[in-house]
């Protein structure tokens, strides 16, 4: 691997009160590459993603042990600043939830919360952020819809641009396709085949083919471990374990 | 087996027809009752009621004049609860259910909301008797009074605004969060907006409580002849509702002053339908700017 790493973790156990959904989990996420997280439902992969913008702290009750690094600082550290740790780490969430104002307010959202007042740079924010998102042709006559309204790729589309316009680093996509049909799927897919020039992508998946066609790194979680975490061609051509190879195998799971 | 089905369907059929009828019965019967109440006190009030009754002053201790001290003195204790109750009603639901992390604290505090909000209202006359009129020596004045209905509706408030707040899918919050807004700007911009109107359909209710309650404003505020309008928070008023009771029960020619009390009872009645179609317009207005 000849790739930077940007985010480390090591020996992480996590704790929803008293249930343990992460055990001892050691993990490096190399740069600008799209590195997919896969395993059966409720291993812990959305729990997982969600620690590398302190999403769970927002859930009482949870704790955990051992450190999450961000370009070599703890993320989870007394000094950090929470708000520009989630400027710089984006997340797209499993279900898409756009918020219920129009198109143009659900992009300048961020940047607005983030200073940015200027009329046309707002406006050019928001031009290039659904370009990058694959939605400016299908919204741009109309970008004081309210979003409700656009269809279930739209809007999924609409939250990666949302994220996008804040200009993370880093950008976190819970199963972006899981409610979307082939198409959207496929748009969304190559969506991540471009933005993995700028950004460094950890997408959770739970579509093998997925995993295997947009990633360079795939981990394989079972049961709140990690049991297997390599290149994505070797995960899906010769996997060590047994257990990896009979999950991707369709074996269980 | 085939007729067997078909009779369980036609009992289940019977049961639904059944079922629906009761609680269609029961609907109407309440809007019944509901509906003669108001027709009763229409027809007998409304003799009563012209502009000089609404804008005179009373004479002979009420048994004779208008009532316009009382209508005064009602909404400025009306609005007096809501400027003092709303805000914090508002800001403690948003505390608890924003900020406050969901443990035995915070159960511990709705438990005593929802019991607050079960007291009998001449406990709480009591209580603003006992804290704003002598410990603070505000005296029997429209601000112990503002203060005592205040602190009535409070719990109504309270609980209705935090369903409302609780209304706003999470996913909201987190989509906020996760753009690295604070939890500050996450309520202000992203649930607040979507929570008000139902916050004000909540205080409705409040408000509606406030104007007829008299238990509450009996030690606290209300005078039962004066007929002049206050010149500050610290002089007492007349009421609605306590100069109805005094009408009713405290005039020796009782019976003459009959009208009188209808055409009072019609007056706090429109007052409180004015002060909910007040709200009720303020409420669609700011659904109309959230669109779901
Ligand atoms: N808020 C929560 N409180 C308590 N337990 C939770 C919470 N969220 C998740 N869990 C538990 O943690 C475990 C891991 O959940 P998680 O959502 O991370 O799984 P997942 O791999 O993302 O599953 P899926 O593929 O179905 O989305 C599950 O057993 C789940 O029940
Ligand atoms: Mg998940």
């Amino acid at each position: 691997m000849k790739t930077q790493t940007k985010i480390k973790v090591e020996s992480l156990d996590f704790y929803y009160g008293q249930t343990q959904a992460l055990f001892n989990v050691s993990m490096e996420i190399a740069e600008k590459q799209v590195t997919a997280l896969i395993g059966p439902s409720g291993c812990g992969k959305s729990t997982f993603l969600r620690m590398f913008n302190r999403m769970n702290d927002i859930i009482d009750g949870t704790w955990h042990t051992g450190r999450v690094l961000i370009e070599n600082m703890d993320i989870y550290n007394n000094g950090i600043d929470v708000v520009a740790l989630r400027k710089k780490v984006g997340m797209v969430f499993q279900k898409s939830n756009p918020f219920p104002k129009s198109i143009y307010d659900n992009v300048v959202y961020g940047p607005k919360i983030h200073g940015v007042r200027g009329k046309a740079e707002l406006d050019e924010i928001v031009e290039r952020s659904l370009r990058d998102a694959a939605l400016w042709e299908e919204v741009k006559d109309r970008l004081d819809l309210n979003a409700m309204q656009l269809s279930g790729g739209q809007q999924q589309r609409l939250c990666i641009a949302r994220a996008l316009a804040v200009e993370p680093d880093i950008l976190l996509m819970d199963e972006p396709a899981s409610a979307l049909d082939p198409k959207s799927t496929a748009r969304v897919e190559n969506l991540i085949g471009e933005l993995r020039r700028n950004y460094t992508i950890v997408i959770v998946t739970h579509n093998m083919q997925q995993a295997a066609r947009v990633s360079d790194f795939t981990g394989f979680f079972y049961e709140g471990r990690l049991v297997e975490f390599d290149a994505t061609e070797v995960i899906f051509t010769k996997p060590k374990n047994r257990q990896t190879e009979d999950y991707i195998t369709g074996r269980f799971g | 087996m085939k007729s067997k089905t078909k009779s369980r369907a036609a009992r289940n059929k019977a049961w639904e027809l059944l079922a629906a009828g009761l609680i269609r019965a029961v609907s109407y019967s309440i809007v019944v009752v509901i509906g003669y109440i108001v027709l009763d006190i229409v027809v007998k009030g409304l003799p009563a009621v012209n502009w000089d009754f609404i804008s005179t002053f009373p004479r002979k201790s009420g048994s004779e004049g208008g009532i316009l001290p009382a209508i005064v003195g009602t909404a400025y204790l009306v609005a007096g609860a809501i400027v003092v109750a709303m805000p914090l009603g508002m800001a403690s639901a948003v505390y608890l259910s924003e900020y406050a992390s969901q443990g035995r604290f915070t159960r511990i505090i709705r438990l005593a909301i929802i019991t607050l909000a079960g007291v009998p209202s001449i406990v709480f006359g009591l209580f603003g008797l006992g804290l704003f009129v002598i410990f603070f020596g505000f005296g029997a004045s429209i601000l112990s009074g503002s203060l005592t209905l205040a602190f009535m509706i409070l719990p109504t408030i309270i609980v209705s605004s935090e369903e409302a707040l609780r209304a706003v899918p999470q996913s909201l919050r987190e989509g906020s969060l996760a753009l690295g807004a604070t939890r500050w700007q996450t309520i202000y911009r992203n649930v607040l907006p979507y929570a008000l109107p139902g916050m004000f359909t909540g205080s409705i209710l409040g408000v509606g409580r406030a104007a007829g309650e008299t238990a509450p404003i009996l030690f606290t505020v209300a005078a039962f002849y004066l007929p002049r309008l206050p010149s500050s928070v610290f002089d007492q008023v007349m009421a609605l509702p306590y100069h109805l009771y005094v009408l009713a029960t405290q005039l020796p020619e009782a019976e003459k002053v009959l009208p009188l009390q209808y055409g009072t009872a019609l007056v706090l009645l429109l007052l409180v339908l004015i002060f909910n179609l007040a709200a009720i317009v303020l409420r669609n207005h700011f659904r109309k700017k959230v669109q779901w």
